[in-house]
């Protein structure tokens, strides 16, 4: 069975989500893997958002924003930036690859770019293969012990 | 034939077991004490930065978690290649002064203690803190619980926390000592002074006055002739936060000292598969088995193996008792593993004196507290005595002082060995010819580890001085024919 | 009429949990009038087989302390789930997996290998405890280790959570006292799932230091230079873990000059500790510049112990399974 990535995408309400309307409109292809989540502005991204995406089977997460200097609430996006780059270090420390989470600027009126950004993120995520949480070799031994006790 | 196993009730509960082997004729084959717990705090301190290991550490044990502290704070001491200024060392050692006299306390009152003041045939229910409240007086129930609360309070001031301090990193301490917390810890030490002689008297008087206890302290039941190990300063007196640990025969002959980053010339671990704890023994004699004698690298690393190892006490009122306590026992070393008691009372005092000098130190106030590291961190071995045996804490780190391996030897540990002869040999005098006296086998084998106070939330990240045992007795078959059980 | 009963158990802890709750002092012979103590190892002798006797649901309340690690844990936690009407997750370990929670960054395996092949270790035949040990006189068990340490919820169903590591005895004090007065039947019990002896704040709200929303440039760590006593730690660039986590101590850390560590948890209504701390971490950062940013986080070298040290079983990515 080929794998399909799972993937959500955090997307702002001003910009990206527009700009993936537009590509939807536009038909321009972007893959179906993905599923978007509108949030008012990309520093609405509450971390908590990501790792839940991730706990509850999604093999990859994008988060959308308006270009650096365009934020509707003005310095926004630039605590989402830094929150993405704190989260990927994170994500990684626990052991998990930081590729599968990506941000990306994406104004309203790019549909195209962030048709290309999706198709582009879901090979990556493709060529990482699965998160599969439950499933990890190197966290469970495969004696699973835990159903030993009634 | 009967089989004998001191078992928890199923072996799904409880914390410890012992399991007795009787051969055909019905004597004791062999003995084992199991440990079935593990937490691995070894692997999962690598990828921590160094500077936690104090805070994480601790958590291996609540009862001694400042021992813990310690021996993390000189490990990244030495790791960063820092020498800590005067205060912060002596900030360090009254903290862990005003701790070994809560501890001692609440072993010779409440755990181990009650065998003699209660009398090792009095009912269990009577052997506890509160049998002995019953027979020496509410007054002393008072002043233990008062020698507890002080203790706290000054690893409070001084750590930050009651439970698990939070002060000590790498070339110090966090926070120094006001004039106001320094009267209150000095007068709270001179109590304390007073709490450990009356102590002593009260061991005089109960245990010394009384010639049946005397010679249940001498007799062979509860003597083991093994290597004793303890930290002792320059001057080769006890010390409990710093110096070299002295290593002597069976004989009392000192066979060499070593400082912190040479123990693992020393020291080795033996690994069974009945336990999850292993057996460290003396490398340069060599694992022999569960035997006494000169011959077998089997140690000993308690308050009577202090006393043992070293040449005096530095303080004058220990170092009197501890004349008196070779002189009363026939000479060094004592053998005599009920002595540890003794032995143990001594060092409250011993404690508590220091207590005293380290609070009216002219140092103690100073704000400087902390010496900034520069070196590159890279290695660092940190020894303390804990109350139940010498600690060794050894970490390695990257050039950021990220943990990449470490090795711990907690104090309990080192007695396993030990614990289980000890066990094994009480087994074998109250058990003859399948006959079994059930009471008194459990009172005495019971005896025969408590003396160690051993605390196997050390050992094994689990169980705070306390096992909860019951004694099975098979038949033939292996059916129970008697169950005893009870937490001691 | 006989009194309600009382028990505190221990699964895979430290014990200064119970060391914890002896410390209420005169409040235990509050405990000891008013229930009858039929299990309770650090304290007083019981046994387990009177325990297994019980109807199910006759002890009143339990304690339990400490992690789930191995099969006898887990025995422990199911017979007193039983056998309570409620059963308190207490204590760091029992609630989030605490410190030794951290073990479950790694496999199994690998745990035994450092500890039974550590470099004091002389242990050439490569031996491992085994559940089934033959020793010449016989055969020796011993409980199975689990891959990874589970809190309690994991296990059983939780009536209330004590946070902290341990808890402070005052706040032990205080919920007793309001389970006295439930029992006198003088005040009502909190709802079910309640967390108990504890705010519904963050340790920044009892800390006195000084926050003036000052951004950093640069973290740094605890030993590399003197800290301002009266300034708030993080804007030192020092991490702490007071943001995020949950109220209760009085700020002991920050009070003695070391960091919160975040020993009382995620702070009310927080799914995720670590995904919390690293809102309150990245806002303080002072760059809009991606290279930059990563230069400053280069100053947090273990990012999952410094957001997770002991919550790690409770996260949402690496809970216990
Ligand atoms: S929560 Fe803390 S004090 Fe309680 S058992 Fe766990 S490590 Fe020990
Ligand atoms: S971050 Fe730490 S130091 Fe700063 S206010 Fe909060 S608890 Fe206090
Ligand atoms: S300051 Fe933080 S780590 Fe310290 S006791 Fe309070 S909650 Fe725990
Ligand atoms: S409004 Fe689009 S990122 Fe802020």
């Amino acid at each position: 069975m080929t794998f399909e990535p799972v993937l959500i995408g955090f997307t702002c309400n001003w910009c990206s989500y527009r700009a993936a309307d537009l590509a939807g409109t536009s038909r321009t292809k972007y893959p179906p893997n993905i599923r978007l989540v509108r949030l008012m502005c990309s520093g609405r991204l509450d971390p908590t958002f990501v790792l839940k995406a991730l706990a509850e089977g999604a093999d990859g997460v994008l988060i959308t924003g308006c270009h650096p200097g365009e934020c509707h609430y003005l310095e926004q996006n630039y605590k989402a930036l830094r929150r993405y780059h704190l989260l990927r270090r994170t994500l990684q420390s626990l052991g998990i690859e930081a590729e599968r989470v990506k941000l990306v600027w994406a104004s309203a009126s790019e549909g195209l770019q962030l048709a290309e950004a999706i198709r582009q993120f879901t090979e990556e995520i493709r060529a990482l293969g699965p998160l599969r949480w439950n499933a990890r070799p190197e966290l469970r031994s495969e004696d699973a012990p835990l159903e030993a006790v009634p | 034939m009967n089989r004998i196993t001191i078992d928890p009730i199923t072996r799904l509960e409880g914390h410890g077991k012992i399991e007795i082997f009787l051969d055909e004729q019905g004597e004791v084959a062999n003995a084992y004490l199991q440990i079935p717990e593990l937490r691995g705090f070894e692997q999962f301190v690598v990828g921590r930065p160094v500077e936690e290991m104090p805070q994480i550490t601790n958590r291996i044990c609540g009862v001694c978690p400042e021992a813990h502290h310690m021996a993390a704070a000189k490990a990244i001491d030495a790791v960063y290649s820092v020498t800590p200024p005067p205060t912060a060392r002596k900030l360090r050692e009254l903290l862990y002064s005003a701790f070994y006299v809560t501890d001692h306390t609440t072993h010779f009152f409440a755990l181990g203690g009650p065998d003699f003041i209660m009398g090792p045939d009095a009912p269990v229910a009577e052997r506890n803190i509160l049998g002995v409240i019953h027979k020496v007086g509410l007054e002393i129930g008072k002043q233990v619980i008062q020698a507890r609360k002080y203790g706290h309070r000054v690893i409070k001031i001084i750590g930050g926390r009651k439970i698990h301090p939070a002060t000590a990193i790498p070339g110090g301490m966090t926070k120094c000592l006001s004039e106001e917390e320094r009267q209150e810890i000095e007068t709270m030490g001179r109590w304390a002074v007073d709490f450990a002689q009356f102590a002593l008297g009260l061991f005089d008087e109960v245990v010394l006055g009384n010639p049946e206890y005397r010679d249940l302290i001498l007799s062979d039941i509860y003597t083991h002739r093994t290597y004793y190990i303890g930290l002792v300063d320059a001057e080769n007196r006890v010390n409990f936060y710093d110096g070299m640990v002295s290593v002597v025969s069976p004989e009392g002959e000192r066979i060499g000292k070593y400082a912190p980053d040479e123990y693992r010339e020393w020291i080795a671990e033996r690994v069974e598969p009945w336990t999850y704890l292993k057996f460290p023994y003396l490398k340069k004699i060599g694992w022999k088995g569960f035997v006494d004698g000169a011959d077998s690298g089997v140690y000993c690393a308690t308050p009577l193996s202090r006393l043992n190892a070293s040449d005096g006490m530095a303080t004058p009122l220990a170092q009197e008792q501890y004349e008196r306590f070779f002189e009363t026992l026939g000479g060094k070393p004592v053998h005599h593993r009920l002595a540890t008691h003794w032995a143990r009372l001594i060092e409250l005092l011993y404690a508590a004196e220091r207590w005293v000098e380290l609070a009216t130190d002219p140092e103690i106030t100073s704000p400087k507290v902390h010496t900034v590291p520069t070196a590159t961190p890279s290695e660092g071995v940190g020894i303390v005595e804990a109350p139940r045996g010498t600690l060794t804490h050894h970490y390695w780190t990257d050039e950021r002082g990220i943990v990449t391996k470490a090795n711990l030897i907690v104090g309990t540990t080192n007695n396993y060995a030990p614990i289980s002869m000890s066990i094994t040999k009480a087994a074998r005098a109250f058990i003859r010819a399948g006959e079994v006296v059930t009471e008194g086998l459990l009172n005495r084998i019971e005896m025969a580890f408590r003396l160690y106070d051993p605390c196997m939330s050390c050992a094994t990240h689990s169980l705070p001085g306390q096992m909860p045992l019951e004694v099975v007795i098979r038949d033939a078959r292996g059916e129970p024919v008697e169950k005893l059980r009870q937490f001691c | 009429m006989s009194k309600p009963k009382f028990s505190m158990y221990w699964g895979a802890s430290c014990g200064g949990c119970d060391i914890a709750v002896l410390n209420i002092h005169e409040k235990i012979l509050e405990v000891d009038e008013t229930f009858e103590i039929v299990l309770w190892p650090v304290a007083v002798d019981a046994k387990y087989a009177d325990v297994e006797a019980l109807p199910d649901g006759d002890i009143t309340l339990t304690l339990f302390n400490g992690g789930i690690r191995n099969e006898e844990n887990e025995h422990m936690a199911r017979l007193l789930r039983r056998k309570s009407q409620i059963l308190v997750a207490f204590g760091s370990c029992a609630s989030e997996g605490c410190v030794p929670a951290l073990a479950n960054l790694y496999p199994r395996e690998r745990l035994f290998e450092t500890v039974y092949a550590g470099p004091t270790t002389e242990n050439p035949e490569g031996r491992r405890p085994l559940e089934r040990a033959a020793v010449p006189e016989g055969e020796l068990h011993l409980p199975k280790f689990y891959p990874t340490l589970r809190t309690l919820d994991e296990v059983v169903e939780v009536d209330y959570i004590i946070p902290g590591c341990p808890p402070e005895s005052h706040q032990i004090a205080a919920v007793l006292d309001v389970v006295f007065a439930a029992l006198r039947g003088e005040a009502e019990l909190p709802p079910k799932g309640s967390v108990l002896g504890a705010g519904i704040s963050t340790v920044c709200e009892e800390c006195p230091r000084k926050r003036d929303v000052k951004k950093i440039r640069a973290f740094r760590r605890i030993q590399d230079g003197p800290a301002d006593p009266e300034i708030c730690l993080l804007e030192q660039g020092i991490l702490c873990a007071g943001p995020a986590t949950r109220d209760g101590c009085g700020a002991l850390c920050p009070l003695a000059g070391a960091a919160c560590i975040g020993c009382y948890g995620p702070s009310e209504g927080v799914v995720d500790y670590g995904a919390r701390l690293m809102s309150a971490v990245a806002s303080v950062i002072d760059s809009r510049d991606p290279e930059e940013i990563e230069r400053i986080l280069d100053g947090i070298p273990d990012p999952a112990g410094a957001f997770y040290r002991f919550n790690l079983a409770g996260s949402l990515l690496r809970r216990g399974r």
